[in-house]
């Protein structure tokens, strides 16, 4: 226990170090104004521009913001579609590897478009080298731009009055030249020094022990890990992602992973502490969900570090914890962290199998991944988070007697009817699929555990999909017309309806006058908001997916104790 | 407060039986529409319905008790929703009535393009009509007068039984609709066509007919509509999910579910709770034109107050009496005591209590059968007529005609000591015994006592105060500083006004004032709350969201606090309906998969007699809580001017935490109940 703590507290303290300097630079980097890092970014950027077509930079409002970002990203779905169902044709293919059939395609082109990063592939034998590097590479930092443009749009929303909200495609290209591609040429380099991989070759055979030829997968791998995290997509070059030994072959690497994906959902609510010029209110959000996060951690490290239950009973012994599923390199509490990690970050990156999770250790991506908004995806969750923040103050506002203010905007009934939309698309996404799978054998078909875990399984997957993660409870068989068409759907519903609708959030309430605070003021900085909030998203989560969570882990863990 | 209605208790016998019969009225699915929250309620209800009368077909044939149960329960959820609004709309309704008796047909004296007068019925006058009204007629419609000027008794509408002085010209030549002259004559010009008179507009908004939701409350109800809409999808979701290993849910068990979930509380009251605000604002004898102007109420940064009339008393109160001519100070006392003896106006009131605080008493008892002179417009002076001895108090000019028309000597230093008193900002006014004048009382603008605790409450909720007034500003300041407000203009015009009230919403603040003249009429409109007094202008009336009916300026402070406590209403129990959430699960969920899944039982954490027990139990808490939470639903919840985070810790407590807790208590005690018969 001591020993685990030490290791948590020392990635925190990490984390402190990298977050807060990135938050500046974040802050820094999206100004309105011009800075000294225009001087160096702008002519790449003005060569983009470029070579796009794209002249107007002015402000736009929160419609054309949308319509842009829409734009961009159909655009990019329709090439990614191609590239899979085309690659066996295109040159870098020296493993032969066959085009993609097409509800394959289409999920896998949605998954990485909508930072998802699903896989119901196996990159070994699923993609080229050209696919992994044009496709899945270059998805991996569309995406994450994407998110990260909608929160700096949705932050500058409210930070200032006007009618526009920004403009998405300066937001987007700034994201990825200013902030994406120099991490990841950084985190792609400590990689390297670490023992990833960074090669164009297909396979290296070797001659092993007893004498047999072995071909073991290689290619371009430190570059796609680093933006794989740095972006909060998850998608691995190999099917076993984290866990291979070439994606992440040791505890330093693991320790780099963890950092590259919180850094940046860690740094935007500092960020936004700047640009609304609260940094309290910034700091307050950043300990809603640090404390949440921590929470679910202690969670699943105790219910991992017990064992599972029904060896337990058997008279094993408990003292390893429970190992299946896991690398002996990472051991239990480097494991349960990743698992928080990503599924709070909605990385959906995996270093262990969440499948052989114990049932109430499997309770903590669930409940990371229904609640989608610690930390959260890149800047999609942060956004996520306000919209429960401005819920929080729409309940509890309310009880000062006064019209429930955020920011000193009112919320009103036009925000009300927005905001219900994204509260409503995330259950709406998760739970009516998964009944609909357990109607139908093209659902029940693909379990591969029947019972309770046949319950986690599925709805696992949707909720994955829902909340943009990808991780899976593998044991699902899902590379099947069902689960690629109903999970892209749910990839793109969890996406896009909610990144408009608080777009469409912020742009209203751009528009509004801020009422000066006084003493009748609902305070949002300090700690008893803090609690407001933390209930608030435990209580809609909670009350959303309690049930359906009972019958999943919470049956299984009673039937098996 | 209008003394008719004051004493009404939330109960009474009629209101309650009318409500009864409402309650099943609004059964009907039409009505139930307009709260989706209780419509899924209502088919909920019908679908176990549908199970009775079908047994067979949904194969409930086994569990016939158990489904009557449900049914009955939820039926009753239902009920008690409809009647705390049926209490609610009634409430308001018995207020209607009472002033739809006012509104009785009446005898109009319509003046015809020759001058004469023709009797028509007051239904038939049209804006435009010129009426003559005279002592003992009811005003036959709101008007204004054109000729003249009268005493008249507003009772009917504001409840205040003395008469009130109008007269044609200036801030006080409207009349409003039903109340009576009861002196002198008055031509006035008909204002408003039938139908959208004063009392119309006030009986319709008392009764609820044109009541609209406010912005807030459509907020509010998106929000339960989403919750509803979860809870549907989680339940319907269920059924499959469930399924699949086995469990095999009942429907009744799965509606039973939903209703609990669902936020029934607050969907059950929500309406009530914005009736019933209305209606606390009414029975304080402000008419709101809009629930919305009373919740922007709550939402007030910055509030704009007169300071005569509203911070002081105005030029009324008895400061000195300075004798006169060769008179001493006693006898000017003793004179202005005497005129004062029998005069209730706050003037005449104030010299007693002045004569009292320098040891002066008179004892009434031989005056008895004194005859008192009663303030008329016409004289300008009271006084007291007794034993041949006769007193006057009055206007400097009106007493000095007064005393030479008994052929009397006007004192040399009268109006030299009546100007000083004038310069100070004061009032003289003159005294008299017989033909002489023996001295002048000085009327001084003084602090109504308890304004400085509300401006320290008002400052307490966030509100700063803003002090309007025409004295110089050293007057300004000093009053300014004894009455303890934040901020003030002298010298002011109603022009400063609107500069304000615009300079302070440019910064997003919500700025209430009151007024009554037409030049106030303006600044009224531009405020997001202006109160008009009832004796002000039409123009006011019209331009103000909110009328006072007994024309109390300082009642904006609490038409402040009634709309926060509206809104704070809301807030609670819509924490308290969703805090509720909590313990239902706890009890239904181990209920439903108990049976086919056994382990579940560990989750019956308040270890419930049985699975239909734990589920009824549920059922029943959630529909008895409704009634329970009518009282607080009607009243509102307590509010004490504080800090708001003070304020929200203490509701948070209260409704949040208390919300967690009260149904793990309610549910167990009616389990223990239930588990007798079940």
């Amino acid at each position: 226990m001591g020993n685990a703590t030490l290791q948590f507290l020392l990635v925190l303290m990490l984390l402190f170090v990298v977050a807060v300097p990135l938050a500046k630079y974040l802050h820094l980097a999206f100004s309105k104004e011009t800075t000294k890092l225009d001087r160096f970014f702008s002519p790449f950027e003005k060569l983009i521009y470029r070579v796009a077509g794209i002249k107007n930079l002015e402000e736009t409002g929160w419609k054309k913001y949308s319509v842009s970002l829409l734009f961009a990203n159909a655009a990019l779905l329709g090439i990614a579609y191609l590239l899979l169902r085309l690659q066996n044709l295109l040159p870098l293919n020296p493993g032969k590897i066959a085009n993609m059939e097409p509800t394959l395609s289409f999920n896998t082109a949605v998954s990485f478009m909508t930072n998802t990063n699903l896989q119901h592939y196996s990159g070994e034998t699923g993609l080229t080298i050209l696919t992994q590097m044009i496709f899945v590479t270059m998805m991996m930092f569309t995406s994450a731009a994407t998110g990260l443009a909608v929160a700096i749009a949705v932050i500058r929303a409210l930070s200032s009055k006007g009618k526009t909200i920004g403009n998405f495609y300066q937001d987007y290209v700034r994201a990825i030249i200013r902030i994406l591609l120099p991490l990841a040429v950084v985190v792609t380099l400590f990689l390297v020094a670490f023992g990833v991989p960074q090669t164009l070759d297909a396979r290296t055979t070797v001659t092993t022990l007893e004498g047999n030829t072995q071909n073991i997968a290689l290619g371009p791998v430190a570059s796609l890990e680093s933006i794989k995290h740095i972006g909060t997509n998850g998608g691995g070059f190999f099917g076993v992602n984290s866990a291979h030994p070439f994606e992440n072959p040791n505890a330093v690497t693991n320790l780099l992973q963890i950092l590259a994906m919180w850094c940046i959902p860690a740094a935007l609510p500092i960020t936004y502490g700047m640009m609304v010029k609260n940094r309290k209110q910034g700091w307050v959000l950043f300990g809603t969900m640090l404390a949440i996060f921590l929470v679910m951690l202690t969670v699943i490290y105790c219910a991992e570090q017990a064992g599972n239950p029904a060896l337990n009973k058997l008279g094993f012994s408990s003292a390893q914890g429970s190992m299946e599923g896991k690398e002996v390199r990472f051991g239990i509490p480097l494991s349960s962290f990743f698992t928080a990690l990503t599924t709070a970050a909605t990385t959906g990156t995996v270093n262990n199998m969440h499948d052989t999770l114990t049932p109430i250790g499997s309770l903590v991506p669930f409940g990371l991944m229904m609640l989608n908004n610690v930390f959260g995806g890149e800047g999609v969750g942060f956004v996520n988070l306000l919209m429960y923040a401005i819920l929080a103050v729409f309940l509890a506002g309310l009880m000062v007697g006064r019209t429930p203010e955020f920011l000193g905007r009112k919320i009103e009934p036009r925000e009300m009817k927005l905001i219900v939309i994204a509260l409503l698309i995330h259950p709406l996404i998760i739970l009516g699929p998964s009944a609909i799978a357990f109607m139908t054998h093209l659902g029940t078909d693909a379990i591969s555990n029947a019972g309770f875990h046949g319950i986690s399984q599925v709805v696992y997957e949707f909720t994955s999909a829902g909340a943009n993660n990808g991780s899976g409870f593998e044991g699902l068989g899902d590379n099947t017309p069902f689960w690629n068409i109903s999970t892209g759907i749910v990839m793109l519903l969890g996406r896009y309806v909610s990144i408009i609708a608080l777009l469409a959030v912020a742009g209203s309430l751009t528009q509004k006058q801020p009422v000066p605070e006084t003493m009748g003021t609902f305070r949002t900085d300090n700690a008893t908001f803090g609690a407001i909030l933390i209930g608030t998203v435990l209580i809609i989560g909670a009350l959303t997916f309690f049930p359906v969570l009972v019958l999943g882990p919470i049956a299984e863990f009673l039937s098996i104790r | 407060m209008n003394s008719q209605t004051k004493n009404q208790s939330m109960f009474q016998g009629p209101i309650v039986r009318q409500a009864l019969r409402d309650s099943f009225k609004k059964l009907n699915p039409l009505i139930m529409m307009r709260n989706p929250v209780m419509f899924v309620v209502e088919v909920g209800t019908f679908i176990t319905l549908l199970m009775l009368l079908m047994p067979y077909y949904f194969g409930v044939q086994d569990q016939m008790g158990y489904t009557i149960a449900v049914f009955v329960i939820l039926f009753f959820t239902i009920l008690f929703a409809n009647f705390a609004e049926a209490l609610a709309e009634g409430r308001g309704k018995a207020q209607a009535d009472s002033l739809k008796k006012t509104k009785a047909d009446t005898l109009a004296k319509r003046l015809n393009e020759k001058g004469e007068i023709e009797e028509v019925s007051s239904t038939e006058l049209r804006k435009g009509d010129v009426v003559v009204v005279e002592t003992g007629d009811l005003v036959p419609g709101d008007g204004e007068i054109i000729e003249g000027l009268a005493s008249i008794d507003e009772s009917a509408i504001t409840g205040e039984s003395a008469p009130v002085i109008k007269e044609a010209g200036g801030d006080f030549s409207s009349v409003t609709g039903g109340t009576k002259v009861v002196s002198d004559s008055i031509k006035v010009r008909i204002t408003a066509d039938p139908g959208e008179s004063f009392l119309d507009k006030m009986i319709s908004l008392v009764e609820g007919a044109s009541r609209q939701k406010t912005p807030n409350e459509l907020a509010l109800n998106t929000l339960l509509i989403t919750l509803t809409l979860i809870f549907l999808m989680v339940v319907v979701t269920l059924l499959p999910i469930a399924g699949y290993v086995g469990v095999q849910l009942q429907i009744a068990t799965l509606i039973a579910l939903l209703v609990c979930l669902i936020p029934t509380t607050i969907g059950g009251l929500l309406s009530a709770i914005g009736i019933a605000g209305m209606d606390r604002v009414t029975r304080f004898n402000v008419l709101a034109m809009s629930g919305k102007a009373v919740e922007a109420a709550g939402d007030i940064n910055t509030m704009i107050l007169d300071k005569t009339g509203t911070i002081t008393f105005g030029n009324r109160m008895a400061a000195q009496f300075i004798p006169v001519g060769s008179s001493t100070e006693t006898e000017a006392r003793g004179a202005a005591v005497l005129s004062s003896l029998k005069d209730e106006t706050p003037e005449g009131r104030s010299v007693i209590e002045l004569a009292k605080s320098q040891g002066f008493t008179v004892d009434p008892a031989p005056y008895e059968q004194a005859e008192f002179i009663p303030f008329a417009a016409e004289t300008r002076m009271s006084g007291m007529d007794v034993n041949g001895a006769v007193y006057r108090k009055g206007a400097v000019d009106s007493i000095q005609k007064y005393v030479q028309g008994l052929g009397g000597e006007i004192p040399a230093d009268l109006k030299e000591k009546s100007d000083q008193i004038a310069g100070l900002g004061g009032t003289p006014l003159a005294i008299s015994t017989g033909n002489q004048i023996v001295g002048l009382i000085y009327l001084k603008d003084t602090v109504k006592p308890g304004m400085k605790e509300r401006f320290d409450e008002l400052r307490k909720m966030g509100i700063k105060t803003i002090m309007c007034t025409g004295d110089n500003p050293l007057t300004a300041a000093t009053i300014a500083k004894e009455a303890g407000v934040d901020d003030f203009i002298a010298e002011s015009t109603p022009e400063d006004k609107i500069r304000v009230i615009r300079d302070e919403q440019a910064q997003g603040k919500l700025v209430a004032m009151t007024g009554d003249g037409t030049n106030d009429a303006p600044a009224l409109a531009q405020a997001d709350v202006g109160l008009a007094m009832n004796s002000g202008t039409i123009a006011a009336k019209e331009a103000a969201n909110m009328v006072d009916l007994d024309s109390d300026p300082t009642k904006i402070i609490e038409v402040v606090s009634i709309g926060k406590q509206l809104l704070m209403t809301r807030g609670a129990l819509t924490t308290f309906s969703i805090a509720n959430d909590i313990a239902k699960y706890f009890a239904i969920l181990p209920a439903m998969f108990t049976v086919a899944i056994p382990q579940m039982e560990a989750l019956n954490f308040m270890n419930l007699n049985s699975p239909t027990s734990a589920i009824l139990s549920a059922l029943i808490f959630n529909a008895i809580i409704i009634p329970l939470l009518i009282p607080l639903a009607m009243k509102g919840i307590a509010y004490k001017p504080m800090p708001a985070a003070a304020l929200l810790r203490r509701n948070l407590l209260i409704y949040g935490l208390g919300g967690v807790i009260a149904p793990f208590i309610g549910i167990k005690l009616i389990d223990l109940a239930v588990g007798l018969f079940v």
